[in-house]
Formats: structure tokens, sequence, C-alpha cells
């Protein structure tokens, strides 16, 4: 009953939306249910708080948006996209988490849909495919830029990681960093492994890292082990610098962890929720009162994408009777010359390959809160 | 020194696969079964006593307590809705419905609690024995583990080979058709042994929460293949080849991750099971039994 209802209504927003013929259809797959869902929704709700601004305000462009569940899985995914395909996209958010993505990405390419991802970050996502644009940081980048950016603020010499060796997300910020750590001066004088199975003791990673003098331990990883790492070299009274990537963002959220462990820790992530810019209050404001919940990262890129379609749609002056392939060649050019400011970051630009350009923020973890560093 | 600090790393991590393994050998002695659940079975312990300690603020021991009570139900409802129909069937049915229950309590587990990790407080605080002026320690969790592991072998072992409900266990083990005709229970008895081993996975569960704090649905999976191995190693079947099993497993993960190779541990770690598999095929302390056909 519920699934017609849900069907009529989408009949009638349809037919109104012909009706009035304004909208841009625009559509993204992402893990609503299952063990990935925090990141779907979190993507999917930020996309719906952009659509119902814009189309409140009057600008001439409005949107239609609709998400598909893809519980986190690449085929699934494409299923997903094919049922949005026959919905009528336009223009694509194309998945949120990386390897569904890169199924997705490869129809896109092919059916000349533009898309625009939130969050998936892996390199192949974009890869070879002139019309799948991130507005993450592509992995890769996030080595290298964590590794700038301890050198350029003098945190440490010398330096530890510990990376997990059967994630593509952990391995490829590990490489880029470890390769240019030395160029800048950084000396990794330890780097120790784990993987799914032995993700529980971490005394022989702190120790190598302790006995070879590391002064900071790069943590290159999700934050369900880097609580357990936080906590293990609190017990063995080992306290270098900590410095994570994005996916230590949501350490504070979880339930039941002591905070005080945290303290100090240093993380690069595009997106803080406690900025006081007009952009960031507003929508976290909104967030809060929609889902009675702070927005996370995923969240802040979904919004950012549907302002930024939004901008190059109306740089393009793009009307929504146009077809896909037409939008498509349209915003390509757009993406590649445009310069558009967000919640996750100002002066962002977009390389011809699809990735993204923006300065990282970097933050500490104080109090229990998140706060800038510069 | 740093040796024996890695040694007693080794040791912690052991202590924990040994208590898991306890419960995974004493099903396979008795009900002939490998319980591929037994890890999940151990994920819902810990989350039971996760709410009790951490939301209504129980005593700690109680919670645990609580988690076990849950723990032997589940136990009883599971082995009797999915594994007492197929008592008859070939034993690869059975292990496949094992895998099926596997998966359905993960996400089960899923729907209820969510994915987001949740940290699991102490249950005895995170305290350490220093030794030698704190050049070692070990940390008061270890401890209980260990002593935990000591106590349950022995009453486990007490149980088998002096009660009646013990010798009844062993004569299914050995004969299920003979032990019925000599008027004994078996499906009470295999029951009763997925009882106490679902009672044993809810300690197993509060323990690894206490060592490695972090509470998600897919906790108990990985450890519980892990000791699954540990209990192998020592000897499927054998109560103190599962303690000893998991020590050792745990002390040659450790001893691969520092003076091998991080990232070739877990290949370490098999490659010693299959070396001592194929000198000892009944594993360390397995006993060599001619299966009848």
């Amino acid at each position: 009953m519920t699934k017609k209802i849900l069907t009529c209504t989408i009949l009638v927003l349809a037919m109104a939306s012909c009706a009035f013929g304004a909208a841009f259809k625009i559509g993204g797959t992402g893990p609503l249910t299952g063990g990935a869902a925090i990141y779907g929704t979190a993507a999917m709700r930020g996309a719906q708080i952009a659509v119902d601004e814009i189309n409140a305000m009057n600008t001439g462009i409005t949107f239609e948006l609709r998400y598909e569940d893809d519980t986190h899985d690449a085929e699934k995914a494409v299923n997903a996209y094919n049922a949005l395909k026959d919905w009528g996209m336009q223009v694509s958010l194309g998945s949120v988490t990386s390897k569904p993505c890169e199924a997705t990405a490869a129809e896109n390419f092919a059916d000349r849909i533009f898309a625009l991802t939130p969050s998936a970050s892996s390199a192949a996502v974009t890869d070879g495919k002139d019309n799948v644009f991130q507005m993450c940081f592509v992995d890769p980048n996030q080595g290298s830029a964590s590794a700038q950016y301890i050198a350029d603020k003098k945190f440490a010499k010398k330096v530890a990681v510990i990376w997990k060796n059967d994630d593509v997300y952990s391995k490829g910020i590990r490489d880029t960093f470890v390769e240019k750590a030395p160029s800048l001066g950084l000396e990794v004088v330890s780097e120790t492994t784990f993987a799914d199975g032995n993700d529980n003791d971490f005394s022989v990673q702190l120790t190598d890292a302790q006995k070879n003098g590391a002064e900071l331990v790069f943590l290159p990883m999700y934050y369900q082990p880097a609580s357990l790492i936080l906590a293990q070299a609190q017990a063995m009274g080992y306290a270098p610098k900590w410095f994570g990537v994005d996916g230590m963002d949501g350490i504070l959220t979880m339930e039941g962890f002591d905070k005080s462990l945290a303290e100090g820790v240093m993380l690069l992530t595009p997106f803080n929720a406690d900025a006081k810019d007009e952009k960031t209050v507003k929508f976290v404001a909104e967030y809060q009162k929609r889902f009675n919940e702070v927005p996370n990262q995923f969240a802040a890129d979904g919004y950012d994408c549907v302002y930024a379609y939004c901008q190059a749609l109306t740089q393009a002056k793009a009307t929504p009777d146009m077809s896909a392939e037409d939008l498509c060649g349209k915003m390509i050019e757009q993406f590649t010359t445009m310069t558009f400011n967000g919640v996750t970051g100002e002066n962002v630009k977009w390389a011809k390959n699809g990735e993204v350009t923006k300065d990282p923020k970097g933050m500490v973890i104080k109090d229990g809160a998140y706060v800038g560093l510069d | 020194m740093i040796f024996l600090n890695y040694f007693i790393s080794g040791i912690s991590l052991g202590s924990i696969y040994a208590i898991i393994a306890l419960g995974y050998t004493m099903v396979y002695g008795i009900a002939k079964m490998l319980n591929f659940a037994h890890g999940d079975v151990i994920m819902v312990g810990a989350y039971v006593c996760f709410y009790a300690v951490a939301r209504y603020n129980f005593n700690p021991f109680l919670g645990v307590l609580l988690a076990m009570i849950v723990c032997t139900f589940l136990g009883i409802i599971v082995e009797r809705l999915a594994y007492k129909p197929l008592r008859q069937a070939p034993s690869l049915a059975v292990l496949i419905t094992a895998i099926g229950v596997s998966y359905f309590l993960q996400n089960s587990a899923l729907l209820l609690w969510s994915s987001n990790p949740k940290v699991f407080p102490s249950i005895i605080g995170r305290g350490a024995f220093k030794l030698f002026d704190g050049e070692l320690s070990v940390s008061h969790i270890t401890a209980l583990t260990i002593i935990a592991c000591l106590v349950i072998m022995v009453v486990l072992t007490l149980f088998i080979s002096k009660t009646r409900l013990g010798k009844a266990m062993r004569a299914c083990s050995e004969d299920k058709g003979a032990a019925q005709l000599m008027g004994i229970n078996v499906n009470a008895t295999i029951s009763l042994t997925f009882a106490i081993g679902s009672g044993l996975a809810a300690i197993a569960g509060a323990l690894l929460c206490s060592a490695y704090p972090t509470l998600m649905p897919t906790t108990g999976a990985l450890p519980g293949i892990k000791a699954f191995t540990a209990a192998v190693f020592g000897g499927i079947g054998s109560i103190p080849g599962a303690f000893l099993g998991g020590l050792m497993l745990g002390v040659i993960e450790i001893f691969a991750k520092a003076y091998i190779s991080s990232q070739l541990s877990d290949a370490v770690v098999f490659a010693v099971l299959i070396i001592v598999l194929l000198v000892k095929p009944a594993g360390l302390l397995g006993r060599l039994t001619q299966e009848k056909v």
C-alpha cells in the first residue's frame, strides 16, 4: 500500500514538474540501508536540503532529486542507476561510496550523463572518464596534502605510518604520503600494517613506532581501528602527535568513546561543522532541525554538489528541456573552468580529469570538539 | 625486554582466542558440529552486556550474567529452530545452516543496533600490573581472561568427566544411536551442550570487547574464525587443546608481526597451522579417532 502511495506521489510530482517544465532531474545512488547506511543517508539528506533551499530561492533553477538505494554493492548500484535513467535523470550525483561509484561511473561515461559524486574518493572513479567529477579529495591527494601540511607546520621530523593493507582507501593515502614525505624533509621511521582479522591488537605497531623514535604517527584509516590504536597507545604510555585524514571524522560521535583519548589528534578534513562562517552555520542549523543530528562530511559533500550544479547550470544558461547529453557537454565545460565556494571549501576548482582541488582544513580535537588549526 | 613485552601481548591476544575456542571445541566435541554462528553469539552477548552496563548502569558482573542468560536462551532457540530439524541430515547441511544463522544474527544486529561502532566499557577498568619497574605490564583484563579460561577449562572438564549429564554428553558424542538405546535423551543433551556453549560465548564476548573495546555487528565474526583456527590447532574437541591452541596462535601472530612482517602475519600464522596439521593431523592435543563407516 505504501508503495502504491509512493508511486502515486511520484507520478503526481512528475506530472507537476512536467506541467511547469522547470525542474532538472538529478539522481544519485548510495547505501541507504545496510552497514554503510550512515554515509548514504547523510549525502542524500545534505543534497535534499540544498535542493529545497534552491527551489525556494527563485533563482530560475529548480531541481527534482531522487536517490536510489545501492546498499554499498556495485551490482545493485548499476540497477539503481538504470532505474534513475528510466526516470529521466539529466545530471547525476554518481554514487556515495567508492566501489559502487566505480561501477556507475562507467555507465555515466557510456551514457554521456554528467556525474559529480559527493564522496566516492578512489582514483578509479574518475580515471579515464571526462564527465565524472568528484566533490571530495581523491584518495592519493589526501596523502600528499597531509605530508605537506605536517612539513609546513613543522609538527615533526620523524614520522610513523600505520595503515590497513587490505583497504584501497588506506593504501592510496599511504602510498602518496610515503612518496612525498622525503622531499619535504620528513623521515618515515616506522611503517606497519594491519588487515581485517588482525585489527584488534596494535601493540607491535605502536612499539615499533615508539622504539624508532617517531614524534608523529600518521593514521590513514577509518575511525574504528584508530580508536583502538589511541586506547592502546595510552595504555602503553606512548604519547606521540597523531595525525589522521577524513576517515577519522566520526571518532567523537562513537557511543561510549572516551573523548580524552582523542585530545590533540589532528586531522585534515574538508568540512568542520563548528565553523563559524555563514554558509556552514545555516547548513548545520537546518540539518539539525530536520534530522536532530550534526551533519558529517558526507552530508556537506552532498549539499555542495547540488549548489555546484546550480552554479554551473546557471552559468551555462541551461534549461530543463535539454537532453542529458547536451547538458553533459555544457557541464564539462563549466566544471573545468568555474570556481565554487561551498561548505566543504573555498576556491574549489576541478581539473580536466575530474579531481578537485581545494584547501584542506587542518583540525585538532580540543576538549572533545573539533577546532580549526589555522 | 621488548621481546617479553611482545610475548605478553601475544598471551593477551591468545587468551581471547582461547576463551572463544573453548566454546567452539565444546560444541564440536559433543555435537560433532562446527557452529560457525558461535562468533555471532559472542557479538550478541557483548551487545547485551554493553546496553546493560553503559545504558542502564548495571554492575559489570551483573551485566555479564544477564548476557549469559540471554545468550543461553538464544543458543537454545537457535538450536531448536535451525539445527534440531536437521538432526538426521548430512553434516554438510548443518554446516551451511550454521553459516546462515551467522548471517542472520549479524544482520539482525545491524537492524537492531545499527552499524555505528560503539565503545565497550571495560568490565574491570583499564589498569595493568607493572613488573620490573614498569618495564613490563600485564593488563588486568589479560589476567582476568586467563583466569577465566583456566576456571572454565577445569569446570568443563570436571563436568564432562564426573557428572551424569557429562557422561550422557560423552555417550552422545561417541554414538548417538547407542546412547539413545541406553535411555539417554539425545536431543535434550545436545540442546544442553548448545546452552552451555552459548553461555560461554557471552563471557567471551564481554572479555573480547573489554580487551579491544569497539563493538559492531561484525565484531564476533573474524575473532570467531581465528578462534576456530586455534581450536583446530590445539585439536578440535579437546578442551585443554583449545586453550593451548589459542595462546599459541596469539603468540605466533604477534611474533610474526614483530619479527617477520606486519603485512604477512596472517600468512605466517596459517603456514604454522599447516605444518602442525601435516605433522599431527589431529592437532596438538587431539585424539585421532577412526571414523566408522
